[in-house]
């Protein structure tokens, strides 16, 4: 086992950023928090994608004077991965802030527990209804 | 069974059937329901009914029901063990992984050294990840722009009303004295930038993302300004229904072309030209504009449905 965890900044930055975005997907009851969350952990993601690609003392991946030898440049491969990474998380964004926005005007609230709250509440008010109305039934 | 059968309605394929679509309670008719003591006072019936009504919904409430609050509980402490348990196995890992920086490092393999090495000879680009993105990989971020398009079109129909509650400038200054002169001074600049930061993808930094992204904010800032009167009379949801989908389907063909000609050792028109020029790198510039108008009008799509829903 190599010591590596205390030269390695980026990559312990990286698990410690991806825990904090899931402790908030776990521990927050708000539905924005969640989401900000989520992108936490993209963001540590990219983060530990990055700093796999580079390498000591070389340059960015854009040919300087056509130099085409390989051990001038940075790996390019997980920049490609990053770029990725980044439109997909985007429109996944997008997408639950909709929902989000779809779920409060329903509900007139984030907090994801008292949206459980209603939606059991009115489950058992149509249960509610219906013995209700079999129990006149009955009586007539 | 057959409808013959006097007993048919009772019968246990029926009460299966009935189970199955739904409308049948094994429970219904075996518990036992309490009929409330009959009263001469009708209205005491419904009171009642009410009362046991609301005694239901109680156990709902939140930090009325105990078994709740004992979950919650549980549910924080196993979170934050699960937590912890998360960060030391990540670390275990990191510390097996090779050092920061290291250039013999397993990732960096004969894949990397290929795209340096061919990269500036076979796709004609200077910049060697958009010659991986935008040639080597064409048909993944092709991909990419479709998920954006389909986002976008998601969340226009999950935010979608006909009729705004309220006018959207009912929270809006009429006129502001900062914000329309300087929108006037930054727009063009924004988006002059942007256009630029597409058109040079493929031999500097940047690209149809990231420049699409500074066109579209630069989009946002117009309407910002300006109101959905002047940016609509341009802006339209035809109008960025129509070119989004022409620039998809122009990647799409050119690029399904480039493959054709390239698996089957055909001639083809395109050529790489002189690396370091505007129109250079074969079809990269293109497919970097289709990929810049569908980013930045996904973006402005996205902004647009969160403010007002529609167009």
């Amino acid at each position: 086992m190599g010591l590596t965890v205390f030269t390695n900044y980026e990559e312990v930055a990286a698990v410690i950023l991806f825990v904090i975005g899931m402790m908030n997907l776990l521990l927050q009851a708000n539905l924005i928090k969640k989401i900000i969350g989520l992108d936490i952990m993209d963001c540590a993601v990219y983060l530990f994608l990055a700093a796999k690609g580079y390498i000591e003392g070389r340059h960015a991946p854009i040919y300087i004077d056509n130099i085409t030898d390989a051990s001038y440049y940075i790996n390019p491969v997980p920049s490609g991965l990053v770029l990725t990474g980044i439109v997909v998380s985007v429109s996944v964004s997008a997408l639950m802030m909709a929902l989000t926005v779809s779920l409060y005007k329903e509900y007139k609230t984030l907090n994801l527990d008292e949206i459980m709250m209603k939606l059991r509440n009115e489950e058992s008010e149509e249960l509610g209804k219906l013995t209700y109305g079999d129990i006149m039934e009955e009586e007539q | 069974m057959s409808k013959r059968n006097p007993d048919y309605e009772n019968s246990k394929w029926q009460h299966f059937a009935k189970w199955c679509t739904g409308d049948y309670d094994p429970l219904e008719g075996k518990m036992e329901i309490k009929k409330p003591a009959k009263s001469n006072n009708g209205n005491s019936f419904a009171v009642l009914m009410r009362k046991m009504w609301f005694d239901k919904v109680d156990q709902y409430e939140l930090g009325q029901n105990k078994n709740l609050s004992l979950f919650n509980k549980a549910y924080i402490g196993i979170s934050i063990i699960l937590g912890i348990f998360l960060t030391i196995l990540l670390l275990v890992t990191v510390s097996y992984l090779p050092e920061f920086g290291n250039a013999n490092a397993p990732e960096n393999n004969e894949v990397a050294k290929r795209y340096i090495e061919k990269g500036l000879e076979e796709t004609g680009a200077e910049n060697i990840v958009a010659g991986m993105i935008l040639d080597y990989r064409a048909f993944d971020t092709f991909g990419e722009s479709c998920v954006l398009f389909v986002a976008a079109c998601c969340v226009l129909m999950l935010l979608k009303s006909d009729k705004p509650e309220v006018s959207d400038t009912y929270y809006e200054p009429g006129r502001s004295a900062i914000l329309r002169p300087a929108a006037r001074i930054l727009v063009p600049t924004i988006i002059i930038f942007g256009i630029y930061v597409v058109l040079n993808g493929h031999i500097s930094p940047g690209g149809g993302f990231s420049g699409g992204a500074i066109i579209g904010s630069g989009f946002i800032l117009y309407l910002t300004a300006f109101g959905f009167e002047r940016a609509g009379s341009f802006l339209s949801e035809r109008f960025i229904k129509i070119i989004t989908v022409l620039a998809l389907t122009f990647y799409c063909f050119a690029k399904s072309y480039s493959f054709y000609t390239g698996a089957n050792h055909l001639e083809s028109v395109i050529t790489t030209g002189t690396p370091g020029a505007i129109l250079s790198a074969g079809l990269i510039v293109y497919l970097n504009i289709c990929v810049g108008i569908v980013v930045a009008c996904t973006m402005y799509s996205f902004y647009v449905a969160f403010r007002r829903g529609s167009f």
